[in-house]
């Protein structure tokens, strides 16, 4: 191969004549500055050109993820709810009862500007690997309608058949115990796994991953259902004000706890 | 040409000889799937890298090269991340945060400074491409060693790519599985594994050789430069 040369030959190539190192320095500096000036350009670019199809996908995946959780496959409830779901939206602050540690949406349904459900996220704090993203619906009967992970980082294998897209029991994956579910058929005292005397299932050695992903949908059903009209009536892309304080309400959640 | 694509696929494998780009070995060769769509990823940003740098490199000032390259490469990957969120979604909510952490990649890095930068264009393309196919044909193996090993599957989480696909349960249902193959030690269980048997391929084509006969003693064997 022609085209190859020694390594010896990546030494500088001509020798500079004799110049000021401030000189060097400078030089050195803007074609430095040159190179990212043109790669900045093309990424910006590159952005600009892919940014529309961007923002589409996101909202497309995000529909896609909320209509799993709002219209389960049970009535095929297609004609469930009717408004432009992404646009009937309000901003909920970090809040304890729902795990949250930063603002978040909360998505309205409605049919025919009448209530339906709330579609939001929760956070379970203490997973085997960390937290655990929820994304919830919670109809307006005080129905949890179904549940879904989003992020988590639990063992593979293991702890991830939490995400039924892991889970190997593929008719009735483990999450969708949860489908239309509410405290009417399952007492708050019994929102927990069996192996704590509640009514949910687990597998057999990753207890840890069910029993955060229950007690945080328990803790966030009850809160919703607690400010259901609160969160129906304000106005698309208000955010929400606790009516107590954020710290007097983390230490009502704190009491709950076991 | 011939050359190239030989060291890049066995004699100077990045994984097996080179041994450059553990951090993503570790972390997508959990599964086929995973561990095949990222290596296209990386040939790709590959092939761009030094497709890009061996027209460059005229451009480029001995002295400071090291940083042009890593923001060619940083440019290229945030180019392809961009990409394959427009136009490849599924695939890029597979392997999500992993496209960018390409640029961390050292075989990257590793194949600019050592061929492109001294090479002409054909050549350097074809040697970035090659020494991604190494990289994707090693870390493929591996990614199905573990997930045969380690849950009883092949080709799982491939209906997030084709929907119409699914998984194939090569070992029985009731296969409990073998957590450590999935953890990070499973990855290097089975890359010394491989490297032990290239070794081994390696030191018995020395000794057939009738005139290497002096080198193919045993204490000679060829072991791998460790570099990374």
């Amino acid at each position: 191969m022609s085209e190859l040369h020694d390594p010896a030959d990546n030494t500088p190539q001509e020798s500079v004549p004799e110049r000021s190192a401030a000189y060097i320095a400078l030089r050195t500096a803007f074609i430095l500055l040159a190179f990212t000036l043109v790669f900045t350009a093309l990424m910006a670019s590159v952005y600009y050109l892919t940014a529309p199809r961007v923002t589409a996908n996101a909202e497309a995946e995000k529909l896609r993820l909320i209509a799993v959780v709002l219209t389960p496959s049970r009535d095929g409830l297609k004609t469930f709810y009717n408004n432009h779901l992404l646009n009937d939206a309000i901003t909920l602050p970090p809040t304890g009862a729902l795990g949250t540690t930063e603002n978040t949406l909360l998505y309205r349904a409605r049919k025919n500007g009448q209530p339906v459900a709330l579609v939001f996220e929760a956070v379970a704090p203490d997973g085997y690997a960390g937290k655990i993203n929820l994304l919830l619906a919670v109809a307006h009967n005080g129905e949890l309608l179904a549940l879904r992970v989003t992020q988590h980082k639990e063992t593979p294998g293991l702890g991830d058949y939490i995400d039924p897209k892991k889970d190997r029991n593929k008719t009735h994956p483990w999450i969708s115990q949860f489908d239309h579910i509410g405290f009417d058929r399952v007492p708050v005292e019994k929102w927990r796994v069996k192996k704590e005397g509640g009514h949910f299932d687990q597998m057999a050695g990753a207890t840890i991953s069910a029993r955060a992903v229950t007690n945080a949908s328990g803790k966030a059903l009850a809160w919703v259902n607690q400010h259901r009209d609160t969160l129906f009536a304000l106005s698309s892309g208000a955010q929400y004000q606790p009516t107590a304080t954020p710290a007097r309400e983390h230490a009502q959640t704190l009491r709950s706890q076991p | 040409m011939n050359n190239i694509a030989k060291n890049g696929l066995w004699q100077q494998n990045p994984l097996l000889v080179q041994l450059l780009g553990l951090c993503p070995l570790l972390a997508i060769s959990t599964s086929l799937v995973n561990a095949v769509s990222l290596s296209l990823a990386t040939i790709l940003v590959m092939m761009l890298a030094n497709l890009a740098i061996a027209s460059l490199r005229a451009l480029i000032p001995y002295e400071i090269r090291i940083p042009v390259f890593v923001l060619i490469i940083a440019a290229l990957v945030t180019m392809v991340d961009l990409a394959f969120n427009a136009f490849l979604h599924d695939l890029y909510v597979v392997l999500g945060i992993f496209i960018p952490l390409i640029v961390t990649n050292c075989i990257v890095l590793a194949r600019v400074e050592a061929f492109a930068a001294k090479n002409g264009l054909a050549a350097a393309t074809l040697d970035g491409t090659m020494m991604g196919v190494g990289f994707l044909w090693v870390i493929a193996l591996i990614g199905g060693v573990r997930e045969l090993i380690g849950q009883g599957t092949l080709f799982s989480g491939i209906e997030m790519i084709f929907p119409s696909l699914t998984h194939i349960q090569l070992l029985p249902a009731d296969y409990p599985g073998f957590l450590i193959m999935m953890l990070p030690p499973g990855a290097f269980f089975t890359l010394g594994l491989l490297i032990a048997g290239r070794n081994w391929l390696a030191a018995r084509t020395k000794q057939k050789l009738p005139n290497q006969h002096l080198e193919a003693a045993p204490s000679t064997e060829k072991t791998p430069t460790v570099a990374a």
